[in-house]
């Protein structure tokens, strides 16, 4: 990775730094104490200690979250393979650090194909919204880092949803969107629809990608939530390439769409 | 030299001996293990020992954090008038606190730390002593982190000094709880995580109200009536599940008194005898003129003082059922000790309304003020409403409402109303808030017998202050459950920069506006709530009669307000009794300053405000 790439990509993520800077972040401790009576009692140290300990507890509390959305082996396509989709934050209500992972390996010997890690700072800047910003990582197949912009939350009518655009240090623009939706059929019993798009500005060969809509996975997935943090699932999905990707397939010999088999765990904590 | 106080301790201590009940205290008891109703007990001194222990819950063993080895704790009993001394120690790795519900202690002994002492640190003795005014049921609890949830929490009654105008022939006191076996810790972060994650009564395909339409647009759930449900907890009634039968004795024609205490953590429950009338006397420590109903919703920290009179020699259900129905605690008032009453089914769970999200019925089109749109106002603390009060030394008011009601009587107060801070922490301010004093609660508005309202209730003795409010000061709860966030004006108490100021003498208006989709059980330190009536005359015959009381439930969607005498210089802690809610945010501080110090308040106020006017919404609902 050369010095301007790497410039390129810590600038795209700074933009949405900026954007998500605001003023309360800004906002420093007040000199005088939001009150203080009991200071002429016990003592000015003695409650400024206490004073900060119960504001801290009182709604600035740190979460560790993780979440793997998707720990599923796919089975019935080209070739079987084992896929992930996790993500992890920590943080409070409003800032936080935010790692996404995505990728697949082969189940018949071929190792990783895909891989992924994006590590991103998160922004809450609307009720159900978060702006998010940062670098992501292709360990495999190349190796290849990108600048990060995403949105990510909930929409109307409880559609989890996160979009990201992405900027390779190769300049590529490409983008990815993500939605899915829990539709309960008993408290436990949840099916889950989800679909995955793949979009990008140009033609980028070395990965086989071509310009415009490049796939779409869309998958259903039945979970039975044992505990809610603990949900076993089947699903199908069918994974499609379209466009110059769709060629780019073909021209290998591959198929450039298949329906898979899935079984799979969701789990949190 | 065996003097009243050994008396006291080797009561309040002989539960440690005995069996499976016996690790409670006597009047904690059920009759089949020796206890027939409280016998008079009283002292002025008293040691409290903060420790770890294990408790048995439901056939569970499992450890607590409480106070001298039980859950709950001891009874505290004493005169009214007497001075009382409390030796906390703190047997903890971590620091404790004791905080007296309800009663109007001077503030540095009123238990919180941070707010009115440090604390008490592992190791450390700290001696509570004073007098307090005031006679009834009250409680006592925890106020450091979530200790509440673990069992620290007990019972304290204060004789009054003269005649008590309730007659009675028998009492017992509940104290009604939730226990969990998972820590509170985990359990709060599994809120902050997934906030829908411990309901197990989600809109579901067969039952989906909730998904579409409104609810679904501004992502709320009409099926969200507890944050934490039966799933996780075994209710309780002095320690007892339903399976361990709290059980009472009495003789048929005997009128009872049960004093009702929620000690739960997160849970209002409903309260009811089957086939048995309750004439409720009292309502947070103070007595209310006499008033029969069949069922009641007891908001976390309220305590209800209730007299039955059985006249059948049969066992009666005594039922406290979650306000979500995921679970109930059932105890047996019997004519034998150890008998078992049937416990009735749970019954179908409420759904809330459009009216609960504070939408008129067929009314709604652009209303929605979800998904973070800014009501145009930047970031002002809660503190920053009180530009221009003495002492204050800001330079000009340039937010905030402080403008008398157009549509309100001539003589009004001062208004002083913080603008709601629209960020990430808020999803809906209620267009329409209402009063709903006349309703008695989610889920018992359609129940065929009679249900008791705040509207019912009326204070035996005259109110001490009749004066007619000189400022009111108007609080918003606000939330987003999904963040699980939740705070006053949209600022959680570590984002608070200033305590929201009273002043010595006043009689303050203090109006609460529910903009969450929960009922909160909200609490202010040290003072009264003289609650508000719509309809009821304040000049005199009833209107001197307002009920009094330490902590308000207030609904979704409605506005309500309080009268205060703010007669107590010190720091006040003010908060939603839900433990979680208050860990989360929803608190602030009220501090009364000594008027002399400060310059006579300005009497009228103009001041300009922009984007949302509340104001609009203020007429007819007042007084």
């Amino acid at each position: 990775m050369t010095t301007s790439s790497l410039k390129r990509i810590a600038g795209s993520g700074l933009i949405a730094l900026s954007l998500a800077a605001t003023p309360s972040l800004a906002q420093e401790a007040p000199d005088t104490p939001p009150w203080n009576q009991a200071d002429a009692i016990y003592g000015e140290e003695a409650m400024a200690k206490a004073r900060e300990d119960v504001l801290a507890e009182g709604g600035d509390q740190k979460t560790f979250y993780v979440l793997f959305n998707q720990l599923e082996a796919q089975t019935g396509g080209e070739e079987d393979s084992f896929y992930w989709n996790g993500q992890a934050n920590w943080g409070g209500d409003v800032n936080k650090l935010w790692i996404k992972t995505e990728g697949r390996a082969s189940l018949e010997g071929g190792g990783v194909d895909d891989a992924e890690i994006q590590a991103l700072y998160s922004r809450a800047v609307a009720p159900f919204w978060n702006l998010q910003g940062g670098l992501r990582y292709d360990i495999e197949p190349d190796g290849l880092a990108h600048g990060v912009v995403a949105l990510n939350g909930l929409a109307p009518y409880w559609f989890e949803v996160d979009a990201s655009a992405f900027v390779s240090e190769k300049g590529d623009l490409t983008a990815r969107i993500e939605a899915e939706y829990e539709l309960l059929l008993t408290q436990r019993l949840i099916l889950q629809p989800r679909i995955e798009a793949n979009l990008a500005a140009q033609d980028i060969p070395e990965r086989g990608t071509g310009s415009g809509l490049n796939s779409i996975d869309a998958g259903l997935r039945l979970r039975y939530e044992i505990k809610r943090e603990f949900a076993p699932y089947i699903g199908v999905e069918w994974q499609g390439a379209f466009g110059g990707t769709k060629d780019f397939i073909e021209a290998a010999g591959g198929e450039a769409d298949e329906t898979v088999f899935l079984v799979g765990l969701r789990t949190w904590y | 030299m065996f003097t009243r106080r050994h008396m006291l301790q080797s009561a309040l201590g002989t539960g440690a001996v005995l069996g499976a009940s016996g690790l409670l205290p006597a009047w904690a008891r059920p009759a089949s293990a020796g206890n027939t109703g409280l016998t008079e007990l009283a002292g002025s001194q008293f040691d409290l020992d903060i420790g770890k222990f294990p408790v048995r819950i439901n056939g569970r063993t499992t450890e607590a954090t409480g106070i001298n080895g039980t859950v709950p704790g001891p009874l505290i009993r004493f005169r009214e008038g007497d001075e009382v001394t409390l030796n906390v120690t703190n047997r903890l790795a971590a620091d404790t606190s004791i905080h007296w519900h309800g009663l109007l202690v001077p503030f540095h002994m009123d238990g919180v730390p941070g707010v009115s002492f440090p604390g008490i640190h592992p190791g450390e003795t700290f001696q509570y002593k004073f007098a307090v005014p005031q006679n009834g049921t009250y409680w006592y609890h925890s106020h450091s982190g979530l200790q509440e949830q673990v069992g620290h929490y007990g019972p304290l009654i204060i004789d009054p000094a003269g005649t008590d105008p309730v007659q009675y022939d028998r009492e017992y006191v509940l104290v009604l709880g939730d226990w969990t076996f998972t820590d509170p810790h985990r359990v709060f972060a599994k809120l902050k995580k997934n906030a829908e994650s411990l309901n197990f009564n989600r809109p579901t395909v067969t039952n989906p109200t909730g998904l579409t339409g409104m609810w679904g647009q501004m992502r709320m759930s009409p099926r969200d009536l507890a944050d934490v449900t039966g799933e996780t907890y075994t209710y309780v009634i002095n320690g007892h599940s339903t399976a361990d039968n709290f059980n009472m004795v009495f003789e048929p024609g005997e009128k009872v008194r049960l004093r009702i205490i929620n000690a739960g953590a997160m849970t209002l429950f409903n309260v009811r005898l089957p086939g048995l009338p309750m004439t409720v006397v009292q309502a947070d420590g103070l007595n209310v003129q006499p008033v029969e109903t069949d069922e009641f919703q007891i908001g976390v920290a309220e305590t209800y003082d209730v007299i039955v009179q059985p006249a059948e020699a049969r066992a009666y259900a005594f039922v406290a059922e979650s306000i979500d129905r995921s679970g109930q605690a059932v105890a047996t008032l019997g004519p034998r000790p150890g008998m078992r009453a049937e416990a009735p089914e749970l019954r179908p769970v409420p759904i809330l309304t459009m009216k609960d999200m504070g939408m008129d019925h067929g009314n709604m089109g652009g209303m929605s003020e979800a998904d973070g749109m800014k009501s145009g106002h930047e970031g002002h603390d809660m503190g920053s409403a009180n530009v221009n009060m003495p002492g204050d030394g800001m330079p000009a008011m340039d937010h905030g409402a402080m403008k008398p009601d157009p549509h309100g009587p001539a003589d009004q107060p001062a208004r002083i109303e913080a603008d709601i801070e629209r960020g990430p922490g808020v999803v809906n301010v209620a267009a329409m808030p209402m009063s709903r004093l006349d309703e008695p609660g989610i889920g018992l508005d359609d129940v065929p017998h009679r249900t008791l309202t705040y509207s019912q209730l009326r204070s035996l003795d005259m109110n001490p202050d009749h004066r007619s409010p000189e400022r009111e000061i108007v609080v918003h709860l606000t939330s987003n459950m999904e963040r699980y966030m939740w705070s006053f004006d949209g600022v959680k108490f570590s984002e608070v920069t200033e305590s929201i100021k009273f002043y010595e003498g006043e009689r303050v208006r203090l109006t609460l506006i529910n903009d969450t989709m929960m009922p909160h059980p909200i609490h202010l330190h040290g003072m009264f709530f003289d609650l508000v009536i719509p309809g009821l005359d304040a000049s005199g015959g009833s209107g001197m009669h307002m009920p009094r009381k330490h902590t308000v439930v207030v609904k979704p969607a409605e506005k309500l307000s309080v009268d205060i005498a703010a007669e107590h210089v010190g720091d006040w802690a003010f908060h939603c009794h839900l433990l979680y809610h208050m860990h989360a945010g929803m608190m602030q501080v009220v501090s009364v300053l000594p008027t002399d110090v400060s310059e006579p308040m300005p009497a009228t106020m103009e001041m300009d405000h922009e984007g949302m006017d509340h104001g609009d919404m203020k007429h007819g609902e007042d007084m």
